[in-house]
């Protein structure tokens, strides 16, 4: 595998060198720049889901900035490069600075803004610094190939090199982990520690940035710059169909969808031919999206994944170093006067509530009362319209989510969220990446086959979430929060829909679970197993906390009985 | 500074063309809001509707061309959700299929009636009012009417109708509303046939009042969008209002600065908005 690398790296090298047609060197360069643009786009909007429709326009400033310095200002041009990508960074940096805060649209705005940031870039171009005719580069280009479009080429073969090996480095790492959760469920994402705003924000400047550099270079390219060839919304199209083409969950699939398309638009160069190369694009990118989501490389490594044995579980490290803790009196989270209202409804007015560390709480209450609202705050999902929540002293209020499960609190969903693309194993070992001690991607690994054994999963630790069933996919929910080896943790509802046999397992787990140190607040309908299993119960109707203590004495409550029953009439 | 009646023709002139704003955003923000589809081809349809239009007034009055073009388009419109609801499309991917489909069209287009601009001659541009120092003409005004009435219609349908709550139901939880009678599976296909119809009547607009080019199409895309943004997602008459505060605004901005700058202003007020008002998205 080395050795083919070595090989085609030498070969793409070499080629300025061997006298061939300046044919070659130009195609060449055609290929190299589409897979620059395809997979810079990709490690943000492949790798996020934050689809980009402005990738031509950071192009556009990398272009225009190296032409304006370079071209009419003088500036050597090696110079303008670095500028050049750190002009489209500012730009995209500017950009993410205010869409990514926005919550409720997401997606489809990042889309449409940065598909209208296309024309408004052209009319500060055209206006600002081109002033209509256009922009004449000459430059004096580093001899280290014997023909100018040689070193061009070799230009790009190193961005090229760059990006994929920046791709290859993302897609590796946390930081690419913790961008494909932000695809798949980006709330769920936060409160598991990804620090999403950052997360998008990096990912977006580096994409930027490479597209700039690919600008900066396409200026000497092109020779005569102008507006209408520049910021052209073909270009973001075809960056789109590449990556999707090609696969956008693979760091090498937009270079493979860059390659077959530029291949394919040759074919459709001049005159009418040009058209119908458009409508074929945009054929190809429909017909990619419904039939072939996962992409053409998506696609072969699905048959090679379907071939290859189910690979057993490998390390089994690091034993458990906590003590098993006794329930304490010593408070591990206070609640107090925490309320929060969501257009006139008050989920929460004015809670008041106490986790002792080591204990089994049970947050019981019917439906309605507040149970989900109160953990959607302390996660910090939510934040609290009045109170302070403290943890080990600490206030949380106003914290982001993902800052909040740092510091030790995860919790379950009632309905099990899942990040549907990441396998089973991936998704057990996201949390211990971003929990209280940073893991690299091997070793968080290796602490989720710990917890895929613990709750019995282990044999499905390569499939993906759509094929486990219900009791199968509570049990992820724990072994997820459990990763990240919470000091404290909410369990919402873990025991609805499962069969009685099914909540036996469960039960025997969470007694295991605080066995092992971690302290439960453990949210439930089913009376008998909160009775059976907690140290102390609180009671909350109407966002209210009316009852706390012993299980046996807050049931008798007069307040809570009619709660649950309504007023006695006797 | 500009005169007062600059101004004045500005202001006038902006609530025209952000009539036309709001009318190709009506469509928009219905697909939309109600049916989770994020239809880029709308204005590629409305091209096309011009187009057509263009193509037919050789031989019929314009207005006559609509008797054709919207029934054709309510079927596309059909068409189009059939399509998307098939392969159950997701709400971003809609933008992509909806991109794809648009590269479609403007080549369908350049490739019947070239990439040159083109102008429908007709008999309504040359009428004209003076209104004091002011000019009006008529098919600013049948912009505006049709975009007043359109809009309205549909608020009041969707306010006041059984088949109007039928439709808000179906758009807050569709298994629920299907469960009480509502067919929501039907409504899908009448909402988007009937945004693909205000299509065509906003391509007859386009064809009264404008140049068309096939590159043209995207050139439509941000400010409208920007619109619909600001008018809030399935509410009928926000796009409009939207529509002529950015024209107005845009109109302003042409007479005191360069009128080049004018794609900035819309886009700078969405910037706005999403920097002071975020909670609006």
């Amino acid at each position: 595998m080395r050795i083919a690398i070595a090989l085609i790296a030498a070969a793409l090298i070499a080629l300025p060198y061997l006298g061939l047609p300046a044919f070659y060197e130009s195609f060449g360069y055609l290929l190299l720049s589409a897979i620059v643009l395809a997979t810079s786009w990709n490690v943000l909007s492949g790798y996020s889901g934050y689809f980009s429709f402005g990738h031509g326009a950071f192009f556009g400033v990398g272009v225009y900035t190296t032409a304006a310095l370079a071209g009419k200002l003088g500036w050597n041009f090696m110079w303008t490069l670095p500028l050049a990508a750190l002009a489209a960074t500012l730009l995209g940096v500017a950009l993410g600075a205010i869409v990514f805060r926005v919550r409720a649209l997401r997606g489809e705005l990042f889309a449409l803004l940065t598909l209208a940031i296309t024309f408004v870039l052209a009319t500060i171009a055209l206006n600002a610094v081109d002033g209509g005719p256009g922009i004449m580069v000459s430059v004096e280009l580093p001899k280290i190939a014997p023909t100018a479009p040689g070193v061009i080429y070799l230009m790009m073969l190193a961005a090229a090199a760059l990006t994929l090996w920046t791709a290859y480095a993302m897609y590796h790492s946390r930081f690419g982990t913790g961008l494909f959760a932000i695809h798949d469920d980006e709330d769920v994402a936060e409160v598991m520690g990804v620090p999403t705003y950052r997360f998008k924000l990096a990912a977006f400047a580096i994409s930027c940035a490479l597209a700039g550099l690919a600008g900066g270079i396409h200026a000497i390219f092109v020779s005569y710059v102008t507006v209408a060839e520049t910021f052209s919304i073909a270009l973001a199209v075809n960056v789109v169909l590449m990556s999707a083409l090609g696969g956008t969950r693979h760091w090498l699939g937009p270079a493979v969808g860059a390659i077959a398309i530029t291949v394919l638009l040759y074919a459709f160069t001049s005159g009418n031919a040009a058209v119908a190369g458009r409508a074929l694009t945009g054929l190809i990118l429909i017909v990619v999206i419904v039939a072939m989501p996962e992409g053409i490389l998506g696609q072969i490594l699905k048959r090679f994944r379907a071939t290859a044995p189910a690979r057993a579980p490998v390390v089994r490290a690091e034993e458990v170093p906590r003590q098993a803790a006794k329930a304490s009196s010593e408070p591990l989270l206070v609640v107090r006067g925490v309320a929060k209202a969501f257009k006139g409804v008050q989920a929460l007015a004015s809670v008041d509530l106490e986790v002792r560390r080591g204990e089994i709480l049970g947050l019981v209450g019917p439906n309605g009362s507040g149970k989900s609202t109160l953990i959607n705050v302390v996660s910090g999902h939510y934040v609290a319209d009045a109170g302070s929540i403290r943890f080990e002293g600490e206030e949380l209020v106003g914290r982001p989510a993902h800052r909040i499960a740092r510091a030790g609190i995860a919790r379950t969903y009632q309905i099990p969220r899942p990040f549907p693309q990441l396998t089973v194993l991936q998704n057990v070992a996201l949390p211990p990446m971003f929990g209280q001690v940073v893991m690299d991607r091997a070793r968080a690994e290796a602490q989720a086959w710990r917890w895929l054994a613990f709750t019995g999963l282990e044999a499905k630790a390569h499939r993906f979430p759509a094929d486990l069933n219900l009791h199968e996919r509570k049990f992820l929910e724990l072994a997820r929060a459990l990763a990240s080896r919470p000091k404290l943790l909410f369990l919402d509802e873990v025991l609805s829909g499962l069969t009685p046999a099914e909540m036996d397992d469960a039960l025997r787990l969470i007694r295991a679970i605080r066995d092992q140190g971690a302290t439960i607040v453990f949210v439930e309908h089913v009376m008998r197993a909160v009775m059976e299993l907690t140290d102390r119960v609180a009671v909350l109707t109407y966002g209210k906390a009316i009852a706390e203590g012993a299980p046996a004495e807050v049931m008798r409550h007069p307040e809570v009985v009619s709660a649950y029953l309504g007023a006695a009439h006797v | 500074m500009p005169s007062a009646t600059l101004l004045g023709q500005s202001v006038l002139s902006g609530i025209f063309i952000g009539s036309l704003y709001g009318l190709l955003g009506l469509g928009l923000s219905l697909s939309w809001g109600m049916l989770r589809q994020v239809n880029l081809a709308h204005f590629a349809l409305a091209f096309l509707g011009g187009y057509l239009t263009f193509q037919l007034s050789g031989r019929l009055d314009p207005f006559v061309t609509l008797a054709v073009v919207t029934p054709l388009f309510f079927l596309a419109g059909m068409g189009l959700h059939w399509f998307l609801t098939r392969f159950s499309v997701s709400l971003l991917n809609t933008l992509l299929v909806t991109f794809g489909l648009t590269s479609i069209i403007e080549a369908g287009i350049q490739w019947t009636w070239t990439a040159d601009f083109h102008r429908m001659e007709n008999a309504y541009a040359a009428v004209r009012w003076k209104i004091g120092p002011l000019f009006v003409s008529l098919p600013d005004l049948f912009t505006l009417g049709f975009a007043l009435v359109l809009s309205l219609g549909a608020w009041a349908v969707l306010r006041f109708t059984d088949l109007g709550k039928a439709i808000r139901a179906a758009r807050e939880d569709a298994p629920i509303a299907a469960a009480f009678g509502v067919n929501e599976k039907l409504l899908g296909y009448l909402v988007s046939g009937l945004a693909a119809a205000v299509a065509a009547v906003a391509g007859l607009c386009l064809a009264l009042n404008h140049t068309l080019a096939p590159a043209q199409i995207y050139a439509w895309m941000g400010v409208v969008f920007a619109a619909v943004m600001m008018g809030g997602l399935g509410r009928p008459i926000g796009p409009l209002v939207a529509g002529i505060v950015i024209g107005v605004s845009e109109a302003l901005a042409m007479a005191v600065t360069n009128p080049t700058w004018a794609p900035l202003v819309s886009f700078s007020l969405l910037i706005a908005l999403l920097l002071f008002r975020p909670a609006r998205f």
